[in-house]
């Protein structure tokens, strides 16, 4: 097993948290794990990106080399798009569809979203409206990792441990509420495969 | 779960450190972050804080060694421009206690103003490097590197570069080792540079230069792994090793590879492959250091591809897919960005003070045209940005105050400087003194966050301590003036910076305002201690 996983977002939306949960449950699997961040500049609100790597053998270099990333997880939509050259033809991208608006010329939402559609593989979702419906936007981040649960290599369970893990230092109401969260996003985007295969 | 810098502090709490000294660097400055969070090493005593510049910090952690304690200290690239004086004659004095100078490059300039490579500077100042492919190693040579120190007698440098220091991985950690007892070196006479003292001393240096060799042929870091295609020869510096080896999944390359972790060069090893192989590939993260040293001023011997030929690209930081390219391997077409992605550079947070500095030194200078604002390194430099289009220069730590003087000097008005608080007292205190001593006529904003924010919200040295400062320097203190970088002051702040504009003599303006980040962070840790959960 081995899986190649571009996390995207703008610095400040906390995609390292995304990759913490994930990196928990990888390393409770027992598996090998590398995961290079950005720190410095450009957390200042420009685009940040993590290339994390699990696999149950060890891993040579701390960069995904370009085209052969699994999966690209995105909390915003236009920095999904940042890293299509990352993704391998079958890769997945699964992106929020909230954009996060800090530049004079961020393109049109529709026409961000229309180059999504044009993705082979992707699930887009409204991590902020289903994280509202269950208590909080607060756990968009575990919605859309929610979202990426069956691309992860990992089982649901891992990853269901992994967020008690994570969040049980901030009292049982947030663990039970980003457990939610993670299902809904996985929900969701049963959902979304399935009417893509009907398509 | 450890990244680079932070496998690097564990292996110096583990190999019996007694201090750490730094200045806040991308990507050097989790290093001494993880130490100072790190409860062991509260419990341990291990001395642990920022430092005003990188060559205080070298000082201090040679002062440590002197007592015969293990010491560290961290620093960036170019921070180590600012420690050289110290740190190249730390290598003549030699050292006491294990001494290891770690400086983090930044190849491709993530968050630099160059991407210099840091080995010349130990090849200089001729003392061992280690340069680790991975987080275990960057933990593994900690201990090591303090043993050679001990043995030497010598710093040691470690050198790291931005992807190393800034991935995760597992790390297993190694014996922990006590820290020293105080004692001084047996040679009176090591520390004290009289050129008859540094003479000898210097002979010292240069006779180990064959037992640094030795070790590094020795060295563990440094392996030859065979390979029946002896078409041609790879050497693999530290992380580069990782980029090589991905490209073989099953961990075995067709070529003979020397993978470098430790210098002086290990020239047996390289020899070997010399002899063995018809050309060679070097691949390093930074400047062709072995390269050129392989190719030589004429270039005669067997082939040497690297960087100089044009094999590897001669700037930026290595990956896989130029490897590959390098070893000749097929790679997959790329595929193009969709046009419909816009930049997005880094920006001035949303209410960060500075944006209130920069719209009233923009209204207050409007109709003089571009030129006339010379900044410094820190968040404020991204008031090069649009809309605020604030600045015109940004070279290196304190050169805003001096360039701006030498301008003013040259006649040019208004010569205005900007510079933070923590880069203030980092290098910017000296040259306000020359500004002081020739009445040059020059417009300081020392923007005061009252930390250093760039780097993730460090101490700054600078924290209520800059009007004080300034009056110690000289500056007149009429001409300090103390303002609000808030909308709703914007037009006395506009006017206190005309007034200062027109006074003909070094005037220093304070916008004081709490970082924004900084201050959400404190609100955060007030509140959870307040409501403790569970």
């Amino acid at each position: 097993m081995k899986k190649d996983i571009i996390l995207a977002g703008v610095g400040g939306q906390g995609i390292l948290s995304i990759a913490a949960i994930i990196g928990t449950a990888a390393v409770k699997a027992g598996l090998y794990l590398k995961q290079a961040e950005v720190h410095g500049m450009s957390q200042r609100g420009g685009d940040v990106q993590s290339n994390l790597r699990i696999s149950d053998d060890p891993i040579a270099s701390d960069l995904i080399p370009v085209g052969k990333a699994d999966l690209i997880i995105s909390v915003e939509p236009m920095e999904a798009l940042r890293y299509v050259p990352m993704l391998s033809n079958e890769g997945w991208m699964i992106t929020n569809i909230t954009p996060f608006i800090n530049i004079p010329d961020y393109p049109a939402h529709e026409d961000i979203l229309a180059v999504i559609d044009q993705q082979p593989y992707h699930i887009k979702l409204d991590a902020e409206a289903i994280a509202k419906e269950i208590g909080s936007v607060k756990c968009a981040n575990v919605v859309i990792l929610g979202a990426a649960t069956s691309f992860l290599g990992l089982s649901y369970d891992q990853i269901e441990d992994a967020i008690c893990i994570m969040f049980a230092r901030k009292g049982e109401s947030m663990v039970k509420m980003n457990l939610a969260a993670l299902k809904a996003g996985r929900e969701y985007a049963k959902q979304q495969i399935k009417l893509q295969s009907v398509k | 779960m450890l990244l680079g810098d932070e496998a690097i502090a564990q292996g110096a709490i583990d190999a019996g450190m007694s201090g750490i000294y730094a200045y806040p660097g991308t990507p050097s400055t989790e290093i001494t972050e993880y130490i100072l969070q790190s409860k062991e090493a509260k419990e341990k005593n291990i001395r642990a804080g920022w430092s005003t510049n990188e060559k205080t910090a070298v000082e201090g952690a040679l002062g440590m060694s002197y007592v015969g304690k293990r010491a560290m200290t961290c620093m960036k690239h170019v921070g180590l421009n600012v420690a050289a004086d110290a740190f190249i004659n730390s290598s003549i004095t030699g050292a006491n206690g294990g001494l290891i100078i770690v400086s983090a490059d930044d190849p491709s300039m993530h968050s630099s103003q160059n991407e210099q490579d840091s080995r010349f500077y130990g090849d200089f100042a001729m003392i061992p490097i280690l340069e680790p492919s991975n987080q275990q190693e960057a933990y593994d040579m900690v201990s090591y590197g303090f043993d050679l120190s001990e043995k030497y007698r010598i710093p040691v440098m470690m050198r790291i570069t931005t992807r190393l220091a800034h991935s995760r991985t597992g790390v297993v950690r190694g014996e922990i080792r006590g820290q020293n007892e105080i004692k001084l070196s047996a040679n009176p006479k090591q520390f004290i540079l009289l050129p008859g003292n540094a003479r000898k001393q210097y002979k010292t240096l240069l006779s180990n230069q064959d037992s640094f060799l030795e070790e590094s042929t020795k060295s563990a870091f440094n392996q030859y792994i065979d390979g029946p295609n002896k078409k041609m020869g790879v050497i693999a510096c530290g992380i580069s090793f990782n980029y090589l080896m991905e490209n073989y999944p099953r961990k075995v390359a067709s070529f003979p590879v020397l993978k470098i972790g430790q210098y002086p060069i290990p020239v047996d090893q390289v020899l070997k492959m010399y002899d063995e192989c018809d050309s060679i590939l070097v691949l390093e993260e930074g400047y062709p250091l072995i390269e050129k040293h392989l190719k030589g001023l004429l270039n005669k011997g067997k082939v040497i591809k690297g960087r100089l030929d044009g094999t590897v690209p001669r700037d930026g930081e290595l990956s896989p897919n130029l490897v590959a390219k390098a070893l000749g391997l097929p790679i997959a077409e790329e595929k193009a960005i969709p046009s419909i992605v816009k930049n997005r550079p880094p920006a001035l947070c949303k209410g960060c003070p500075h944006i209130y500095s920069y719209n009233a030194i923009n209204e207050a200078i409007l109709g003089t045209e571009k030129g006339h604002v010379f900044a410094d390194i820190g968040c404020y430099t991204l008031g090069f940005m649009e809309p605020y289009n604030a600045i015109d220069t940004c070279v290196d730590m304190g050169a805003s105050i001096t360039m701006a003087k030498g301008a003013a000097d040259a006649g040019f008005q208004p010569a205005i400087a900007v510079i933070g608080d923590s880069t203030f007292t980092h290098s910017g205190m000296t040259g306000l003194l020359d500004a002081v001593s020739d009445k040059s006529p020059i417009t300081l904003f020392i923007l005061d966050n009252e930390t250093t924010a760039m780097t993730g919200g460090q101490t700054s040295q600078a924290r209520g301590k800059l009007e004080a400062i300034c009056e110690g320097l000289g500056v007149d203190p009429g001409h300090i003036r103390v303002l609000n970088p808030m909308p709703k002051t914007h037009e006395e702040n506009v006017q206190v910076i005309k007034e200062e504009i027109a006074y003909q003599g070094v005037s220093v303006i304070i916008p004081r305002r709490e970082c924004i980040q900084t201050a959400a962070k404190n609100l955060k840790s007030a509140r959870l201690e307040k409501e403790p959960t569970n």
